[in-house]
């Protein structure tokens, strides 16, 4: 199955769609586990989740990123949509570029994030975790803009780890050495054209590509085949969970609340909140939340995401966190066994004026022992690096490994 | 506790009307039962059990239909199906009718105040109020002042565009109530509808296994097993009053019981317009009694089916039969519904809210049988001023046999009884006043402390020692049970007993 | 090529007459002041404007909102505002010409019980202290619904005023404030004549019904004037309601105001998120960094200012509200004065409406429902020229009414509806005024679309936005925007779409004024 057939509506008989890379992902998936991830099916694990994070941080590890929700943005009025959509200067990816943004109500509280495709010139790409279009389209009103929904259209692999480039090379994807970090390019690929950005989510070198749906399993055929002999491995999302935690990277649902979910207002965060100021550019002009937020950076923030660095080995996955007085000062959103930094560590958001680099902190975890559970007060602080920060990451043109 | 029917829970029934068949004859789903008072009193023990029913469908007049399923990627994609974007949007609308949810539970169990007194005890009630209101975010109380005023339909324009997705929401706003669609203040309607939950899933419905009378049932054996006593098969002539004084209880056979304490479970009318003595109240309070608003609007048909019937517009096997199916497909339709009910006569095109809740409930027919829940909107209590005759009862069950039938070709042939319930059969069997199912009307006059009628609002009678405890009080109808606990909240205060009533849970 | 001026005061756009009190009060605190109005003469739809040769009238046809406060503050009488009548009594039209005739304190007429002339009184009574709950915030800035101080400090002393009504009003008021006319109407009267009337009082120029829940609340408004007079009273202006709006622009340019007329507005700008002024549609740019706008939210954002400058969510809110006109305007350029049945020539002087039952008005708006116009609509008429001769050529007559429900958007259209509509119109007049067809010399009749296209309103709604609960006080016209101010930096809002509403009133260009001052 390559692509949906959009023709019948049966397929809404159906909770997701197989995605293009179905039956390549049915081969390798030994484990016969499935997900779901937005419209799609997705694998939590092939064959060992902590193997195929190796794979991703050693070699390289290939992650089907088709489920992202992605709209294409055309029109005469895209560039000024975008820029009162975003909370960051769009004017500043160039074509040919990617760049990270949030995009906020106008409380200021982040709704989802996502990458921004500048495609060609006037012609962009977002993609994100969550739907958007109804937000999208109204804050179309006004605009002279085309705002297409076309994650079905697109398949995507994210192709992530220090071998990434050589495997690519060995593709046939020629020059791609010399594509630069959040920088995308064209190929032609059998007989279509293949897009490939120098993206992803894990914090390491890495590449994604895409394609339409119908040269996905060509597509991955040739990768894997190229990649034999650079440690090639299929990789899940729970791999993956790891790999973007060490790189500092946030997660809808996990680390912020999208504002469109929150029956709770206040359990919602602003980009300050998030540790995304560097996002907010409030010299473009007007976009969505910028009143709320110069509000915000004239008074404070409530909260602070911060990355906790935990004594000991035990992952602080849900804790509390308290001063060393025992003053409740926040919970952890993500945490995990860092197996590439040898140290637990974790993403909190703590309450104003927690979460300085440096400030000494404790968290309470809970663990288990042979169905014993045990608690521990584990001390740890405030950091300001990300866990996983290679340089690699940046190298231009990368090395083979 | 007297009961004139041979039968307990008078809304809350399941009878053998068909042989071998339970009908759930009057309220049909449960979903605003407190789930503080099941679990105080203990219901599962006495042997209810509540299965939610998962989902609903609308289908509309073009063999189209429109499903809600509890999975969210399901329910996504079905609206998607229709309007990606509408999908995106009830996101966004669940959001903003949750919140608001969550602000009105807290209130359930707890009595209102009386905004005009200065008890300690109101102005204590009154500052709690004012209090929550001020946590509750600035964007959200705005929102409250729509969701208490706008109508329906205004309302779902500011957050759809598909006009089956739109109908497919409507409905709520309008089951029960003699309101339009595009009447201002049917979006609380909606909300009172959506405020209940199965298990803590907001929203949800589901079945009284063995019919809604299993709910009443599980009530009356707890209230037995602690020594409580039920008398059945005569109704109250009156109750007696002495030197403004209650004094009990006499009854159309004659028998007279003597207490101090006396607690209608009537509706507010039937109380005191059929069951007192005038002499006994004050004209300015019979006045407003008179002018309280209880308004039948519904109708009910109870079928007795040999199959199962086929809609057209469903997928063979559907799951969707299992939950409630409205026939409708827009809002305009269901508006012109209403104007025949403002014209004095039963909708010729009428709202159907139907369930087959054999599907679920295995104790209700034979196997391979099915008993057909159809619920009618609009009905009035009388037709052009006049009472219903039974011809005009029969052509109205005959205008909704006709209406399932151009969605479920065949229809008619599986039918082996049928009961066809107007306002009349309602007030006559059941005792609600012009068959208003929820004890009177939901709207912002008949709310909160305004409810039945102001001065009133803490179940407490104008004479000494009456109380009430029906839906006609705060917070309204519904198989609920909030009223009734919160009246013996009150009761035992006065007898200065201790509290037994539960507190409500706190959401978070 | 584009002149520039500069102007560093404040400019108003629209010379209404919100925006013309605004600017009297701004100019007599000594700011610097510029009124924009499109057309030819300030005023807006209070304008008195020749309809047809010789015959003039004004779309706001009666006068029972104008703030005595304003009034005398500005002195409008020694600018020349006068009125040619006060207190004109309703006379509710019955077909066979057994009429009755409501005046502010009794109900006159065939038919009526002793019961509703009691109470009659009765229901004047309460509503008119009601109407003083909502009268006593017209000149207050709305609150937000926030913890803040001022806020719970503005919506306690709002608790306290209902409290002071007493414990049975305040449960009344608590109980019906909220609800429809009908039901109240219902609880009170029998006399179908009566309950007509003054369910028409709850829906003139609102897009409801007798039924709507809101309906109370409306009628309330209308009696809810600080008029120094009886609450709801009506009168008319010598020279039409024009007059009024002239007094008010000469009371404004005394204070050296500058009022300029047909200079449209094509655009407000900015600069970065910042007002500096707006564009005309000449092409002239003036500067300024306030500007206040006397036209409705939606018009100033969607059409002035774009949607673009503001923030999606509060473009949103701009689009959501509640702003389509149902109530046309009918002008008749009578030949001699119309027969109505039972009346006598003194009593065509005053206010006559056809709403002969509740339900006649409930099935009259069931049309609008779905895109129709009513088949017998409702009219309030009033023959303004009876009472000021220079309306209309010597002997001859003006006929002015509101006439519901029109809805502004009408399944068919109104180019090619307006024709059968306005013959829907004649009949039903004619069945109360035998004969006024052959009197009639020339028609004019303006629907929602007219208004909207003619006045620069959107949906053509009177009130820039229904008046109902939901877009009242501090969500009028939207939430956070109650307070006469916008999200843009400098721009600021005094028309009727503000609290506290339409009407021909002057609370909200007089509460702009003080929020431009403060700020």
């Amino acid at each position: 199955m390559t692509r949906v057939d959009f023709s019948k509506a049966d397929h809404y008989q159906h909770a997701v769609y197989p995605s293009p890379f179905h039956s390549r992902q049915k081969e390798h998936n030994r484990l016969k586990e499935w997900t779901r991830w937005s419209d799609y099916l997705s694998v939590p694990a092939y064959w060992c989740d902590s193997m195929e994070y190796f794979a991703g941080r050693n070699a390289c590890g290939v992650f089907d990123i088709t489920p992202m929700v992605k709209h294409l943005i055309t029109g005469p009025d895209a560039l000024p949509w975008l820029n009162r959509l975003m909370t960051r200067d769009v004017r500043k990816i160039k074509p040919g570029r990617v760049g990270y943004s949030v995009w906020c109500d106008d409380n200021g509280r982040v709704i989802d994030d996502g990458t921004i495709f500048h495609l060609q010139d006037g012609v962009y790409r977002i993609c994100s975790q969550e739907q958007q279009i109804d937000w999208f389209m109204t804050s179309a009103a006004g605009f002279d803009v085309t705002i297409v929904d076309d994650t079905h259209d697109v398949a995507g692999l994210a192709v992530q780890g220090p071998t990434s480039c050589a495997v690519l090379k060995n593709m046939g994807l020629e020059g791609v050495e010399n594509l630069k970090p959040f920088g995308l390019t064209y190929f032609d690929f059998e007989g279509t054209t293949l897009m490939v950005s120098r993206t992803g989510f894990t914090g390491d070198l890495g590449y994604e590509l895409w394609v339409e749906p119908e040269y996905a399993e060509v597509l991955w055929d040739r990768l894997f085949a190229a990649g034999e002999l650079h440690g090639i491995r299929a990789m899940g999302s729970k791999a993956l969970e790891l790999l973007r935690i060490e790189a500092g990277f946030i997660l809808a649902g996990a680390d912020f609340l999208p504002a469109a979910q929150a029956v709770r207002p206040t359990h919602t965060r602003s980009p300050f909140e998030l540790n995304l100021g560097w996002l907010v550019d409030f010299d473009k002009g007007i976009f969505n939340g910028r009143k709320a937020l110069l509000e915000e950076k004239k008074n404070g923030s409530r909260y602070q995401l911060v990355k906790l660095d935990i004594d000991g080995n035990k992952p602080a996955k849900d804790s509390f966190v308290f001063t060393k007085k025992g003053k409740f000062a926040g919970t952890v959103t993500s945490a995990m066994w860092s197996p590439s930094a040898k140290a637990s560590i974790a993403l909190a958001s703590l309450e104003t004026p927690h979460g300085k680099p440096g400030e000494e902190l404790e968290v309470e975890i809970y663990f288990q022992r042979e169905l014993k559970w045990n608690r521990v007060m584990a001390p740890c602080r405030v950091v300001k690096d990300v866990f996983w920060n290679p340089p690699r990451r940046r190298r231009t043109p990368p090395a083979d490994f | 506790m007297v009961e004139k029917n041979d039968y307990l829970g008078g809304a809350t029934a399941s009878r053998e009307l068909h042989k071998n068949w339970i009908y759930s004859n009057a309220s049909y789903v449960c979903s605003l039962l407190r789930p503080e008072i099941y679990r105080d009193m203990n219901l599962a023990k006495y042997g209810l059990q509540v299965v939610p029913y998962g989902g609903s469908v609308t289908m509309a007049q073009n063999g189209d239909y429109i499903g809600n399923y509890v999975d969210p990627d399901l329910a996504r994609r079905e609206v998607a199906r229709h309007s990606p974007r509408d999908a995106d949007a009830t996101v966004r609308y669940d959001r903003d009718i949750m919140r608001q949810c969550r602000f009105i539970r807290q209130f359930l169990l707890r009595t209102p105040p009386d905004p005009t007194s200065f008890k300690p005890r109101d102005l204590m009630e009154l500052l709690y109020m004012g209090r929550q209101a001020m946590k509750v975010d600035e964007d959200v109380l705005y929102d409250m002042v729509k969701f208490y005023t706008m109508s329906i339909s205004d309302f779902l324009d500011e957050y759809f565009e598909n006009p089956l997705v739109k109908a497919s929401h409507s409905g709520s706003g309008i089951i029960g109530s003699a309101l339009g669609v595009m009447s201002p203040g049917t979006a609380y309607v909606l909300l009172h509808h959506r405020m209940g939950d199965v298990d803590g899933s907001m929203g949800a419905w589901g079945f009284a296994r063995g019919g809604m009378g299993a709910i009443a049932q599980a009530m009356a054996d707890c209230f037995t097993d602690h020594g409580g006593e039920i008398i059945r098969g005569s109704g109250v002539e009156q109750i007696m009053v002495r030197n403004g004084k209650t004094t009990g209880v006499a009854l159309e056979n004659g028998n007279e019981y003597y207490a101090d304490v006396v607690v209608s479970n009537m509706t507010f009318p039937r109380t005191f317009l059929e069951c007192m003595d005038e002499k006994d109240l004050d004209p300015g309070f019979l006045k407003k009694v008179r002018n309280f608003k209880i308004r039948g609007s519904s109708g009910k048909l109870n079928i007795a089916l040999d199959g199962l019937p086929k809609f057209t517009a469903l997928p063979e096997g559907s799951e969707l039969a299992w939950g409630d199916m409205h026939l409708i497909d827009s809002t305009e339709r269901l508006e012109r519904a209403y104007d025949d009910w403002k014209n004095g006569t039963w909708s010729k095109d009428p709202y159907i809210d139907m369930l087959i809740p054999s599907m679920t409930d295995p104790t209700m027919t034979p196997p391979g049988k099915h008993f057909m829940s159809v619920f009618v909107q609009y009905v009035p209590p009388k037709i052009n001023g006049k009472e219903w005759t039974d011809a005009q009862v029969a052509e109205f069950g005959q205008t909704v046999i006709n209406q399932i039938e151009e969605y479920a070709p065949g229809f008619k042939d599986l039918i082996l009884h049928m009961e066809v319930r107007t306002p009349r059969e309602l007030e006559n069997e059941v005792g609600l006043t012009e068959g208003n199912i929820f004890q009177g009307e939901l709207t912002m006059d008949q709310l909160l402390f305004n409810r039945p009628i102001p001065g009133f609002a803490q179940y407490r009678g104008p004479t000494k020692g009456l109380y009430m405890c029906g839906s006609s009080n705060p917070p309204g109808g519904g198989v609920m049970a909030a009223p009734g606990a919160n009246a013996a909240r009150e009761i035992l205060r006065d007898l200065r007993k201790p509290n037994t009533v539960p507190e409500g849970w706190i959401d978070d | 090529m584009t002149k520039y001026s500069n102007n560093s005061g404040i400019i108003i756009i629209g010379g209404g007459h919100n925006g013309l009190v605004c600017a009297a009060y701004l100019a007599k605190a000594g700011k610097k002041v510029t009124v924009l109005e499109a057309a030819d003469q300030v005023g807006g739809l209070a304008a008195t404007r020749e309809f047809a040769p010789g015959f003039r009238a004004s779309v706001a046809h009666l006068l029972y909102l104008l703030d005595q406060d304003i009034r005398k503050e500005l002195a409008l009488e020694s600018h020349g505002l006068r009125m040619a009548r006060t207190g004109l009594e309703t006379i509710a039209l019955a077909e066979d010409g057994n009429h009755i005739t409501i005046g502010p304190d009794r109900v006159d007429g065939a038919g009526l019980s002793a019961e509703d002339r009691v109470a009659y009184k009765e229901y004047r009574r309460f509503m008119s202290k009601f109407a003083g709950i909502i009268g006593g915030l017209h000149n207050k800035i709305p609150p937000r619904l926030t913890p803040r101080r001022e806020d719970l400090m503005a919506l306690g002393k709002t608790a306290l005023s209902i409290r002071m009504l007493g414990r049975d009003d305040m449960r009344e008021f608590l109980r019906i404030g909220g609800i429809n006319i009908y039901d109240i109407l219902k609880e009170n009267f029998d006399h179908p004549l009566l309950k007509g009337a003054l369910s028409l009082d709850a829906v003139l120029g609102t897009n409801s019904a007798p039924r709507s829940n809101n309906t109370v609340f409306t009628a309330l408004h209308r009696m809810s004037g600080n008029t120094g007079q009886a609450a709801g009273a009506v009168s008319i202006p010598a020279g039409g309601m024009g007059a009024v709006t002239e007094a008010l622009a000469a009371a404004a340019r005394k204070f050296g105001a500058d009022i300029r007329c047909g200079c449209p507005v094509s655009r407000i700008l900015l600069e970065n998120t910042a007002i500096s002024g707006v564009q005309l549609a000449s092409g002239e740019q003036i500067t300024a960094s306030v500007v206040v706008s006397n036209a409705d939210l939606k018009t100033t954002i969607t059409d002035l200012l774009s949607l673009r400058n503001v923030e999606a969510g509060f473009a949103k809110k701009v689009g959501d509200i509640r702003a389509q006109g149902n109530a046309a305007k009918l002008h008749l350029a009578l030949d001699s004065l119309p027969n109505f049945k039972g009346l006598s020539p003194e009593q065509l002087g005053e206010r006559l409406v056809i709403a002969p039952s509740v339900e006649y008005v409930d099935r009259a708006f069931n049309h609008s429902k779905y895109g129709e116009f009513s088949a017998r609509p409702v009219a309030e008429i009033t023959l303004p020229s009876i009472h000021d001769a220079s309306l209309a050529p010597n002997g001859k007559h003006v006929l002015s009414a509101i006439i519901q429900y029109a809805p502004r958007q009408l399944g068919q259209g109104w180019n090619e509806g307006k024709a059968a509509f306005i013959e829907n119109i004649m009949e039903v007049l004619d069945a109360y005024a035998p004969g006024i067809r052959d009197k009639v010399i020339s028609t004019e009749l303006l629907t929602p679309e007219d208004i909207e296209r003619d006045f620069r309103i959107s949906g053509g709604h009177w009130h820039h936005g229904e008046l109902s609960l939901d877009q009242f006080l501090m969500m009028r016209p939207v939430p956070k925007s109650a307070q006469y101010i916008t999200p843009v930096d400098g721009l600021y809002l005094c028309g009727a779409g503000c609290h506290p509403g339409g009407g021909v009133m002057g609370s909200a260009g007089k509460n702009a004024a003080a929020v431009v001052l403060a700020q």
